[in-house]
């Protein structure tokens, strides 16, 4: 059985000058894909459901190089990052958890090699972001009906406590996902909020490496 | 005065099955919207030839914009359609302004001749309002296979004083049109309808 059936993607990138505040200097550009795809376990219950997950490996990073090719911009550029996961109404919470693994996964693979984070502790402005990826890729997951709206969280690539990047994209697929459908999503932003300034741990106050500060 | 815009968000949605068949190619549409501060917002403003200019700069770029995300050549767009959402602080006739007087014209030109229509909708409200735009080929508005529509949607807009502007241009009609009517390779292209 072909467990990978794929209908529909949809790709989305916005760019946020402002929100009634100054104008950005660099506009943050978040983007997100959603890929439609039938629920071999729709309509009953299956008790393994692990070879799904290995085959959505490959799905998983081609998503994310379609996301960053349609953001249009080098891997190094993105800053924070999340996942989440649409189960149609025939099927149960736990076929969107399937994505945990190959949704996280494929976005690391995208950003992991990237970046030196000892040229970045030291401050090295030629250095880059350090895009290794460190940080627990943020999600969530539900049931919903066609055209259900997701709000999927971000969070920075290398240090959850980054208070200026925490942040959520709303994604939706008019018409998605049929009930016996999946709609796994991933997003990706080159920044935090456009007018953030709530204090907290900045990006620039990264000091530890081990994913969260 | 140009446009004030806070966001543009570009969308691209591709079909490739249905039913369990294989579209092939996909089904390919683009959208493109603008979010813009209203100028005329809360009063009375009898001449709207702001907005009508905001409408002619939105239409080239929004137009450019879908032609760019699906990666074709202006001359290979299939359909086109346009609409435009009011904040709760604006009147329906804005929408009017930005999408009639001049909004075709570059519109047009991103995408190739367009002897047709651009058929458009229009409305008020709230904050991730959706819009459905309605879609036609471009050459030849009885096209029966791409008679169709694509939502359009900004979770964080229109503020009250906002306008959404969308502009929506395909590199196909429906994903497995077989309801007959005027085909794609019947058209004459010269009165905009056949």
């Amino acid at each position: 059985m072909n467990l990978i059936d794929i209908r529909r993607i949809v790709t989305t990138v916005e760019d946020i000058f402002h929100e009634g505040g100054p104008r950005a200097a660099e506009p943050p550009r978040r983007g997100s894909i959603a890929v439609v795809m039938t629920n071999p376990y729709a309509g009953r219950y299956e008790p393994d459901i692990l070879p799904m997950m290995d085959a959505l490996t490959p799905v998983g990073i081609d998503m994310a190089h379609r996301l960053r090719a349609a953001m249009d911009l080098p891997p190094e550029r993105i800053e924070s990052y999340g996942k989440g996961a649409i189960v149609g109404a025939a099927g149960e919470l736990e076929h969107g958890a399937l994505w945990h693994v190959p949704g996280g996964y494929a976005m690391r693979e995208l950003l992991g090699w990237k970046g030196d984070a000892a040229a970045y502790k030291r401050g090295d402005s030629n250095a880059g972001q350090g895009g290794n990826a460190l940080a627990i890729v943020p999600s969530t997951k539900k049931v919903g009906p066609p055209g259900c709206a997701l709000d999927v969280p971000l969070t920075h690539i290398n240090a959850s406590y980054v208070r200026s990047h925490y942040d959520a994209m709303e994604v939706r697929v008019p018409g998605s996902p049929r009930p016996d459908e999946l709609v796994f999503i991933l997003v990706m932003s080159t920044g935090g909020r456009v007018h953030a300034r709530v204090g907290g741990l900045t990006a620039a106050g990264i000091s530890k490496w081990d994913g969260l500060r | 005065m140009p446009a004030e815009i806070r966001k543009l968000i570009v969308q691209v949605d591709e079909t490739h099955r249905e039913m369990g068949r294989e579209v092939n190619p996909p089904t390919r549409r683009a959208l493109a919207m603008a979010v813009i501060r209203n100028p005329f917002a809360g009063r009375w403003v009898e001449q709207l030839d702001e907005l009508i200019a905001i409408g002619e700069e939105l239409g080239g770029l929004l137009g450019a914009r879908c032609v760019q995300a699906l990666g074709i050549e202006p001359g290979q767009a299939h359909s086109y359609g346009k609409a435009a959402i009011v904040g709760e602080a604006g009147e329906l006739e804005h929408a009017a302004a930005l999408l009639h007087p001049k909004l075709g014209a570059p519109l047009r030109k991103a995408v190739e001749k367009g002897a047709a229509l651009v058929p458009s909708a229009k409305k008020q409200g709230g904050v991730g309002t959706a819009i459905d735009v309605p879609l036609g080929h471009k050459d030849a508005a009885f096209v029966r296979s791409h008679f169709d529509a694509i939502e359009a949607r900004v979770a964080d807009a229109p503020r009250a004083d906002e306008i959404v502007v969308a502009v929506s241009v395909t590199a196909s009609g429906r994903p497995l049109p077989r309801i007959g009517g005027l085909q794609v390779s019947e058209i004459q292209g010269q009165d905009g309808l056949r």
